[in-house]
């Protein structure tokens, strides 16, 4: 999931019968399943927990291409480099969709950016681990991208239409890179001891942060409440959270590999795992900024931003210069 | 292995695979220095730009490196070549290796390896070697690209600001010395020419000059002087870049031999 707690600014959630009509005309429509355009009126809440909500998945995808950017020159055949190389390309595409269905709401790329580094807006806590060997970039495409289809799955069907959209072009792309990280696994679990020994080592460090991409429990909270109203979330944290486990462990075994959860185990009657509960204490630190790697990725990202000052001003500059140009020869014919 | 050709019996095999190695030198280590930048540009256009530039770079390493080891027959594959040759083994331009220093000079190095590698693959396109021509008219198209991308960005920052305008010439100062060495004629250039293997190398060089000056001219910076060139990288003799690309990229293959990925 790479948007962990977006906020709604509820107090709590209204009743149809509280609602103005122009809200209740809106809240209407979404419980009938229709979406919601661009130019049409919507709750200012609404607008903003989508803004949120999406900006937190744009930087998720933008940040993200840090840790798996970390082992392109240092892929080990000229095959995986390329696929790596063309899955970092693809996220940056997915930033790219969901910058512009953001500014459909009325927010420029620049102030989302803007928010990003001055830390205002987050991005999925899970970017603030290392990737230290290669096995990581395996466990990357099939934890990380497998608990974030298992959020962005529902998103297809989110009530606000430029979001909708652009999770359904994302989601065949996530598939793709889902299988390729299990791939990466796959080939080195059937290698030398060295190498199974580094997918277990990754997948021991991945696991809990995976589990935490989620985020803790919401059945209590009113923003997840107010957002499932507005069908921008589908599903609650734990609910996708025990489907992730439940589609993760017989691949891990499949692997050879083990969970590190003590407390994993197969639960007949509700016909699913009972696990282990997450470190919470940690992932708030991390959301905090006190991960392993919040300095460094936060510190790239602002780093490209402010060392390319000069090239998005000289391309503006050109444009001016071209404008004016136009302009000085349609003057000169007339 | 490829299928030999009517021009691989008559064409020495060890010019041949020299040839074959710098081409796919030039793309493997391009690749890598646009890799470098992955999440680090200043804008994501730029992000997605040069991956995709990179990865047809990749792409085309895979064929060149793949022909090299079949012309050389002792089993060597593209990612043995890639992964398991020292610094001397090497053929690319000092060019392709230079640190990436800032975008200004990312975007000048792309754009004067870009006029070059265009014109080259046009005129291998009409390769006796059918392989050859193969290659070079899949990789030509997506070349096309970036040298139409490169040549843009040159001219919009060099037309752009004063710091863009700076930058720029600084960029094409710095690395004007090492464009000396693409058209540099080897002993074993002569051999493919007159096999119409590949063309001879200073034989590009008027129509890259006038591609350049006039790319040059349009983005309002200031052709260097001809002067000292430098030279070795389609000898072996690199600049000491290189030993550090290779240590990075030959990692895993290095520290781990035999294993498979």
């Amino acid at each position: 999931m790479y948007a962990q707690m977006v906020k709604t600014d509820a107090p709590r959630v209204k009743t149809l019968d509280e609602m103005d009509p122009q809200e209740r005309s809106f809240q209407e429509r979404i419980d009938q399943g229709q979406k919601i355009e661009p130019k049409e009126w919507m709750p200012e809440g609404y607008r903003k927990t989508l803004i949120r909500q999406i900006s937190q998945h744009a930087h998720s995808e933008i940040v993200g291409q840090l840790p798996e950017g970390n082992w392109i020159t240092r892929a080990p055949t000229l095959e995986r480099k390329a696929i790596l190389l063309a899955k970092v390309q693809d996220e940056a595409g997915h930033g790219l969709y969901l910058y512009c269905a953001a500014e459909t709401l009325g927010i420029s790329r620049d102030e989302m950016y803007e928010q990003l580094h001055s830390g205002k807006a987050k991005y999925s806590s899970i970017f603030n681990y290392p990737t230290l060997t290669w096995a990581d970039i395996g466990a990357i495409g099939w934890l990380v991208d497998g608990a974030a289809i298992m959020n962005q799955v529902p998103l297809q069907r989110c009530s606000y239409g430029p979001y909708s959209r652009a999770m359904i072009r994302i989601c065949k792309e996530e598939s793709f890179h889902q299988r390729q990280g299990f791939d990466i696994l796959m080939k080195m679990v059937k290698g030398t001891p060295a190498q199974k020994a580094m997918v277990q080592d990754a997948l021991n460090r991945w696991w809990w942060p995976s589990l935490m991409m989620f985020g803790p429990s919401d059945d209590a909270s009113v923003h997840s409440a107010q957002s499932m109203a507005w069908k921008i979330k589908q599903n609650s944290n734990d609910e996708l959270r025990q489907k992730f486990v439940d589609q993760t462990v017989p691949q891990a075994e499949y692997l050879g590999l083990t969970i590190p959860d003590p407390k994993l185990e197969w639960n007949e009657e509700k016909g699913g795992y009972d696990f282990g509960e997450p470190d919470w204490n940690e992932f708030f630190e991390v959301l905090a900024g006190n991960g392993p790697c919040n300095a460094e990725r936060l510190g790239a990202r602002r780093k490209a931003w402010a060392d390319g000052a000069w090239f998005r001003d000289g391309l503006t500059a050109y444009a001016e210069k071209q404008a004016a140009r136009r302009a000085g020869n349609e003057a000169a014919a007339e | 292995m490829a299928e030999a050709t009517v021009a691989d019996a008559a064409v020495d095999p060890t010019a041949l695979f020299e040839f074959l190695l710098r081409m796919g030198d030039n793309t493997l280590i391009l690749g890598h220095r646009l890799s470098e930048w992955c999440g680090h540009a200043p804008a994501l256009e730029e992000d997605i730009a040069l991956a995709n530039t990179a990865l047809d770079l990749i792409g085309q390493t895979q064929l060149w490196l793949g022909l090299a080891g079949a012309v050389e027959g002792k089993g060597r594959s593209a990612d043995d070549l890639a992964f398991l040759r020292d610094a001397c083994e090497f053929r690319n331009l000092l060019l392709n290796e230079r640190p990436n220093g800032d975008f200004g000079k990312t975007l000048m190095r792309q754009f004067l390896f870009d006029a070059w590698h265009h014109l080259f693959l046009n005129a291998l396109r009409l390769s006796s070697d059918t392989r050859i021509a193969e290659i070079a008219g899949k990789a030509s198209k997506e070349v096309s690209y970036h040298l139409e991308r490169s040549r843009d960005l040159v001219i919009r920052l060099g037309d752009g600001t004063a710091e863009s305008h700076g930058r720029m010439q600084g960029a094409l100062d710095d690395l004007w010395p090492y464009t000396g060495e693409m058209f540099m004629n080897e002993a074993s250039d002569a051999v493919l020419a007159a096999a119409g293997v590949a063309p001879e190398p200073a034989g590009l060089k008027t129509e890259w000059d006038a591609l350049v000056g006039e790319t040059l001219s349009e983005a309002t910076l200031k052709e260097p002087a001809e002067g000292y060139m430098q030279k070795g990288g389609k000898r072996g003799i690199h600049t000491e870049h290189l030993g550090y690309i290779l240590a990075d990229m030959q990692f895993l293959q290095r520290a781990y031999p035999g294993a498979t990925w």
